[in-house]
C-alpha cells in the first residue's frame, strides 16, 4: 500500500421497540408464531384500512432521544416513504423524513485510543417490513406479514468513526442505554437490533469525504467488525487501482467474508417522500418530555456509582455487572432475594461468565431465574450443600435453571453432619491407612489433612468439612 | 414555458409507478402529462414565499392508540383474497437479495 | 295513493315504523325498479340480489322487537363501490380489484346497517372516483336518468344517478373534488360533502386521503342531512377522524333564512360557466334573499389555483394509496410475468384503466427526486392560501352560494376526449375539498334540454346545519323532481303501489 487511509464509517442503527402491540394496529409483535397469524388489515395493507399511532412507540423513541443528549422535534410527522417489494404490503413505508423525532445528540464511547464523542444525526420511528422466506420446491418466495408494522426506531449517526472497534464501542453503547430504557431487548441475533454501515475512505489527512458504500445483513458484532474491515480494503483496492468507489447498497455475507451490490434497474432509489395524510402530527410538550425525563430508569453511570456504596462492590465487580441491563437486573433481583451481594456477585461473574464462554453464548442469553441462585446461595450459606458440591448445582441452574433444592435432593448431594455415620467412613480410611496413624502419632500434621481428603473423597464432596475436621482429629488422637 | 417530457423520464416514471404502458398509453400519458404541468406551472403565478406547506386542513395532533392488543389470529380473512398462497403465506415469484 | 317509490326516505322511513310499508315491500319495489332501468342505465356495480330480502326480513325483525328506532330503519339504499363492505365485491369499478370481496365493513356503511340499512348493491363509479363522468368505469357506463345521451357526472354517477331513477331511497357517496356534489347536481338530486374529518374514512378505498370525504346522496335536503346525522363519528379507526358535538343535523331543517348572510363570490360566475346555469342559481338566490337573507356579492380570490393544486396534491397521494394494488395480497394478478417486478408491472397495467394510469404517473412525477419541491409544497402553500380566503370571507357570511358545475350534463363521450376541459368542470367544487369545507348541491331547475341544475351551498368548517337551513328553507320553495322514465317505470307496476292507512295519515 503506497499511502495512508483514514476510514469513515457511520451508521443507520435500526431497533424494534419492546411494546406489546405493533405501530399503527392493535396486532401483537409477539415472535414466533405461524405465518400472517399476527395480521390485520391494517399491517397487510388491505384497502379502505388506515394507521392509527401507538403512544408507546413515540415514549420509547423520546426515552431513546433523551438518553442520547438528543434535540426533540416537538412538532413532528410521518412521512411514506414509496418503493415496491413484497415485504412491505402497501409498497410504502410509514417513516419520518422531514421532522424526525429526534436530532443532534451524542453518546461517548471508550476505545483503547481513549474516549470519543459519536454524534447522532437523527432518530426517527418508522414500520418494519414483514419477512420473505424462499420455497425451494416451487422457486418463488414466501410472505409472511407478522412482522410487518413493528415498532423500529432509525439511529443515523454521523460519520464520526473511524474503525471497527470505534462502531462496536458505539453499538454497545446505544445497546446498553436502550436496555436500561426497556425500550428493546436489542438482539442482534433475532434482528431485535441491526446495523447498516456507511462507509467510506479518504486519504489520510484529507478533509474531504471519499464515496461511500452502504453495508447491509450484518448480524452480529462479529459480522460487523470484518464488514468493515471488508469493505475498507475493498475500496481502498479499488483506489489503489485507480478505480473509483461507486454509491451503493452492498449485501454482507459472512460465510464469504465479502460483499456484493444490491442494485438493480428495478431500483430507482427515488423515495417519493411526503407526508402521510393518514396521520396527523405528533406534538411533544414540554411537560411530556419532563414526564418522560422523570420516569427514566437509572442509567449506567448512577448504577454503577450505587453498587459500589449500596452494595459495597469493588468497581470492577460493578462495572462487569452494570456493563450488560439483563446481568445487573439478574444482579439486583437476586440480591433483593438472599442478600449477599458479594456472593452473587462472585456466582455471576466467575460461574455464569466461565459457562458462557465454555457454551459460547452471550450474556442476553442468562436464562435461569434469580429466584433459583439465590436459593443456592442460601443453601451454601446455611450449609446444605458445601462449595464443591454447589458448583455442579450452579451448572444444573445454568443449562435447566433447575430448583437447586429438589436437584440437590433428587442427587443426594446434602451435606451430612451425622457425626456417626461419619465416623463409620473415618474408621474404615484409618483401617486401610495405617501408615498415616503412625506419621500423625510421629508428630507429622499433614497425614490429618490427608485422611480429611480421602474422607471429603469417599463422601463425594458432601461431608461437612468442619465436622469431618473434628472427627478425624479425634480419632486419630485416641 | 411548455413542459416536455423526454422518453428516458417517462420510463423512469414507469419503473416508479411500476406501470408498463403500451406505445399508444405511453404517447397519450406523455401529452396528458405536459399538457397537465403547463397548467400546473400556473401556481407559479402565486407568490406563496412564507406560506406554510399545509398538509392538514384541521390542526389535529397527537391521536393515538394505547398499546393493547387487539386482533386476535385473523388469518383465513387475510389470505382470503390471495391470488396466490401457499402454507399460510402470500406466493410472489421469487426475489432476488 | 302514493307510490312506494315517490316516497322519499324520511317518509318512507315513517312508513316502516307504523307498519303501513313492509320493509321487504319496500325493497322489492326497489328491486323491480332496478329490474326495469338498470339495462338502460347501469347504477349498480353489483347487485345483492341474493341477501336484500333476507336482510330486509332481518331489519322488520329488529324494528318488530323495538330493537331498531332509527327513522330510516328498513330503507333500501346504496352504497358506492369504494366502499368496503364484507361479504360484496367492492372493486371502486377497476378490474384491479374485479375480485375483491373485503372481510370488514367501512365505518359509515356500518353504522347505516347498525340503524337498519337495507344494502340494494354497489353502485358504479369512476374508476378509484378518478373522474366526473363515471365513463371511466370499468364495467360500463353509467347513464343520466334524465336523458340516457348523458353523463350522470362523476365519481359517485351511480349513486347520484340511482337516487335520481328510484334505484334506492338514499346513497353513499364520496367526493374528493366534487364526486358528490357535481354528479348530484347533473342527476338533480341533492348531496353533500362534509367537513373533512366528519365522516370516518376507514373502509373508504382512498384516492387523495387528505380529501376524500364520505358523505349523503338523497332526493332532497331532509334525507341527506338525516344520513349524514347517522354516518358523523369519531372514529378512534381513522386518525384523521375530529370529535364534534352539533352532528344533530335535521334540528337545522328549519324553513327561515332571516337574517341569515350569504355570499356570491363573482369568481364563480365568469368566463366558462353556462347562461342557463348562471340564471338558474341567480334565481336561487333571489329566493332566500326573498325569504329575508342578506344576499351580496364579493370576490374569493384564488379560484383559478384550485384546479392545478388539486391536481398536484390528488395525481401525489393516489400514486401512493394505488401502489398496494400490486397482485400480492388481492385482486387481479397478470396471467404472464417473468419475476416479480414484471409482475407488478403487468399486474398493474393491465389492472388499471387509463385516466387511473395517467394519474399514477403525474403522481409519481410531481413527487420525484427534483420536483417535489416545485409542484408538491408548492400546491400545499397553495392550499394554504385557498383555506385563507375561505377563512376570510366565512367572516363575513354564513353561506357561499354558487353553481356547483359550470354545465350541465355532457353528452356521453364527450368529456373524455380532452380531460382538461373535464378538469376545470371540478372548478366550484374542488376548492372546497382543499380547504376541508362543508358543501352541498341542491337542484335549482333545469335547462332547455330538460337536464338538471344544482345549486352549491357551501359553509364554514362544521358548519354544515348553516348550508343545510339555507339549502332546507330554498327546497321548500319548490318541490322534487323525478325523471320521466323512473316515474313511468315506477307508476307502470300497480301492485307496488300503496294505499294509505289510517284515516290518511300524512307523509
Amino acid at each position: 500500500m503506497s499511502r495512508q487511509y483514514e476510514t469513515v464509517i457511520g451508521l443507520e442503527v435500526h431497533v424494534e421497540l419492546a411494546t406489546k402491540t405493533k405501530i399503527f394496529c392493535g396486532c401483537s409483535t409477539e415472535f414466533g408464531g405461524a405465518p400472517n397469524t399476527h395480521t390485520c388489515p391494517v399491517c397487510t395493507g388491505m384497502p379502505g384500512s388506515l394507521p392509527v399511532l401507538n403512544r408507546q412507540v413515540v415514549e420509547y423513541a423520546l426515552a431513546v432521544g433523551l438518553a442520547t443528549n438528543c434535540n426533540i422535534h416537538q412538532y413532528c410527522k410521518f412521512d411514506r416513504k414509496n418503493y415496491f417489494y413484497p415485504d412491505n404490503p402497501q409498497n410504502y413505508q410509514i417513516s419520518q423524513l422531514y421532522l424526525p423525532i429526534c436530532h443532534d445528540g451524542w453518546v461517548e464511547i471508550e476505545t483503547e485510543t481513549g474516549k470519543k464523542k459519536i454524534h447522532i444525526h437523527e432518530i426517527h420511528m418508522e414500520e418494519d417490513a414483514g419477512k420473505l422466506v424462499h420455497d425451494e420446491w416451487e422457486d418463488c418466495s414466501l410472505v409472511d406479514y407478522n412482522r410487518s408494522g413493528v415498532p423500529l426506531i432509525e439511529i443515523v449517526s454521523e460519520p464520526d468513526m473511524r474503525s471497527a472497534d470505534e462502531v462496536i464501542a458505539y453499538l454497545e453503547k446505544l445497546r446498553l442505554i436502550i436496555q436500561y430504557l426497556g425500550a428493546s431487548d436489542c438482539k442482534l441475533q433475532e434482528g431485535s437490533m441491526r446495523a447498516d454501515v456507511n462507509l467510506s475512505v479518504r486519504p489520510a489527512g484529507s478533509k474531504e469525504l471519499g464515496t461511500r458504500t452502504e453495508m447491509k445483513n450484518l448480524n452480529s458484532f462479529k459480522a460487523i467488525a470484518r464488514a468493515v474491515e471488508g469493505e475498507k480494503n475493498r475500496q481502498i483496492e479499488l483506489l489503489e487501482d485507480g478505480k473509483r468507489v461507486i454509491q451503493e447498497t452492498r449485501r454482507w455475507d459472512d460465510n464469504k467474508e465479502s460483499s456484493h451490490a444490491m442494485r438493480s434497474k428495478e431500483d430507482a432509489q427515488d423515495y417519493r417522500y411526503f407526508p402521510d395524510p393518514d396521520l396527523v402530527p405528533v406534538v411533544i410538550d414540554d411537560e411530556w418530555i419532563a414526564r418522560v425525563k422523570a420516569r427514566q430508569p437509572e442509567l449506567r453511570t448512577e448504577k454503577l456509582e450505587r453498587y459500589q456504596r449500596e452494595y459495597q462492590l469493588p468497581l470492577y465487580d460493578a462495572e462487569i455487572l452494570t456493563g450488560s441491563k439483563h446481568l445487573a437486573d439478574l444482579f439486583e433481583e437476586t440480591v433483593a432475594l438472599c442478600g449477599k451481594p458479594k456472593e452473587v456477585s462472585n456466582w455471576l461473574m466467575t460461574d455464569a461468565m466461565r459457562l458462557l464462554k465454555e457454551h459460547e453464548k452471550e450474556l442476553e442469553e442468562l436464562s435461569f431465574s434469580p429466584a433459583n441462585l439465590a436459593k443456592l446461595i442460601r443453601m451454601v450459606d446455611g450449609n446444605v450443600i458445601n462449595r464443591t458440591v454447589a458448583k455442579g448445582v450452579f451448572e444444573a441452574i445454568f443449562a435447566e435453571d433447575r430448583d437447586p433444592e429438589q436437584y440437590v435432593d433428587e442427587k443426594g448431594l446434602r451435606v451430612v453432619s451425622d457425626e456417626g455415620a461419619l465416623k463409620e467412613v473415618i474408621e474404615e480410611i484409618l483401617q486401610k491407612n495405617p501408615q498415616s496413624v503412625e506419621d500423625y502419632k510421629a508428630g507429622k500434621q499433614k497425614a490429618m489433612g490427608f485422611v480429611v481428603g480421602q474422607t471429603m473423597r469417599a463422601m463425594k464432596g458432601k461431608a461437612d468439612p468442619a465436622v469431618v475436621n473434628k472427627l478425624v482429629r479425634e480419632l486419630l488422637s485416641r | 414555458m411548455a413542459n416536455t417530457i423526454s422518453d428516458e423520464t417517462m420510463e423512469y416514471v414507469g419503473i416508479l409507478a411500476k406501470l408498463e404502458l403500451t406505445k399508444e398509453e405511453r404517447e397519450e400519458a406523455r401529452r396528458d402529462m405536459e399538457r397537465m404541468l403547463d397548467y400546473i406551472d400556473k401556481l407559479n403565478e402565486l407568490d406563496t414565499d412564507g406560506v406554510e406547506p399545509m398538509t392538514h386542513v384541521f390542526p389535529v395532533n397527537n391521536v393515538f392508540r394505547e398499546d393493547v392488543v387487539t386482533n386476535g389470529d385473523d388469518r383465513e380473512n387475510i389470505l382470503k383474497n390471495a391470488p396466490r398462497k401457499k402454507e399460510g403465506a402470500f406466493q410472489v415469484p421469487k426475489t432476488v437479495e | 295513493m302514493k307510490n312506494i317509490l315517490d316516497l322519499t326516505a324520511m317518509e318512507l322511513g315513517r312508513r316502516i315504523k307504523k307498519r303501513e310499508i313492509g320493509v321487504a315491500e319496500a325493497a322489492r319495489a326497489s328491486l323491480a325498479q332496478m329490474e326495469a332501468l338498470e339495462p338502460t342505465l347501469n347504477c349498480y356495480v353489483t347487485i345483492n340480489e341474493k341477501l336484500v330480502l333476507k336482510q330486509a326480513e332481518k331489519v322488520q325483525s329488529r324494528i318488530d322487537s323495538g330493537e331498531l328506532d332509527s327513522p330510516l330503519a328498513g330503507v333500501p339504499a346504496a352504497v358506492k363501490d369504494n366502499l368496503c363492505l364484507e361479504g360484496l365485491p367492492t372493486t371502486c369499478s377497476s378490474r384491479i380489484l374485479e375480485n375483491f370481496v373485503p372481510t370488514y365493513t367501512a365505518e359509515a356503511v356500518q353504522r347505516l346497517l347498525d340503524a337498519g340499512m337495507v344494502v340494494l348493491g354497489k353502485t358504479n363509479m369512476d374508476e378509484f372516483a378518478m373522474g366526473s363522468t363515471t365513463e371511466t368505469s370499468a364495467f360500463g357506463v353509467t347513464r343520466n336518468p334524465w336523458n340516457p345521451d348523458h353523463v350522470p357526472g362523476g365519481s359517485s354517477g351511480g349513486s347520484c344517478a340511482a337516487v335520481a331513477a328510484g334505484e334506492c331511497f338514499y346513497a353513499l357517496g364520496s367526493d374528493t373534488g366534487g364526486s358528490i356534489r357535481q354528479p348530484s347536481s347533473l342527476c338533480g338530486v341533492t348531496g353533500i360533502k362534509p367537513t373533512y374529518g366528519t365522516v370516518s374514512r376507514y373502509g373508504l378505498i382512498a384516492y387523495g386521503s387528505s380529501l376524500d370525504q364520505i358523505g349523503p346522496v338523497g332526493r332532497n335536503v331532509e334525507d341527506c342531512a338525516a344520513v349524514l346525522e347517522m354516518i358523523a363519528s369519531y372514529d378512534k379507526k381513522d386518525s384523521t377522524s375530529v370529535s364534534r358535538k352539533d352532528c344533530d343535523f335535521t334540528r337545522a331543517l328549519v324553513d327561515d333564512v332571516r337574517g341569515m348572510k350569504i355570499g356570491i363570490p363573482r369568481d364563480y360566475f365568469g368566463e366558462g360557466l353556462d347562461d342557463e346555469v348562471r340564471a338558474a342559481v341567480l334565481k336561487a338566490a333571489e329566493v332566500l334573499r326573498d325569504k329575508g337573507a342578506l344576499v351580496e356579492e364579493f370576490d374569493l380570490s384564488l379560484v383559478e389555483y384550485a384546479i392545478p393544486a388539486y391536481y398536484v396534491i390528488a395525481s401525489a397521494e393516489a400514486s401512493s394509496n394505488l401502489s398496494r394494488f400490486d397482485g400480492v395480497k388481492y385482486g387481479f394478478r397478470a396471467k404472464e410475468y417473468e419475476g416479480l417486478h414484471s409482475m407488478y408491472k403487468r399486474s398493474r397495467s393491465q389492472g388499471f384503466g387509463p385516466e387511473v394510469k395517467r394519474r399514477i404517473m403525474l403522481g409519481s412525477f410531481v413527487l420525484s427526486s427534483g420536483y417535489y419541491d416545485a409542484y408538491y409544497l408548492k400546491a400545499l402553500r397553495t392550499k394554504a392560501l385557498i383555506k385563507k380566503a375561505f377563512d376570510k370571507a366565512f367572516e363575513r357570511y354564513d353561506v357561499i352560494l354558487g353553481p356547483t358545475a359550470p354545465s350541465t350534463a355532457p353528452k356521453l363521450g364527450e368529456s373524455l376526449k380532452d380531460p382538461l376541459k373535464m378538469y376545470l368542470g371540478d372548478i366550484y367544487t374542488i376548492s372546497v375539498n382543499l380547504a376541508g369545507l362543508p358543501g352541498m348541491s341542491v337542484p335549482c331547475g333545469r335547462d332547455r334540454k330538460g337536464l338538471p341544475i344544482g345549486l352549491q351551498l357551501i359553509g364554514d368548517c362544521f358548519k354544515e346545519k348553516n348550508i343545510l337551513r339555507a339549502g332546507y328553507a330554498f327546497e321548500c320553495s319548490r318541490s322534487y323532481e323525478m325523471p320521466k322514465m323512473a316515474q313511468e317505470s315506477a307508476a307502470g307496476r300497480m301492485t307496488d303501489n300503496v294505499t294509505e292507512k289510517g284515516g290518511g295519515a300524512g307523509i
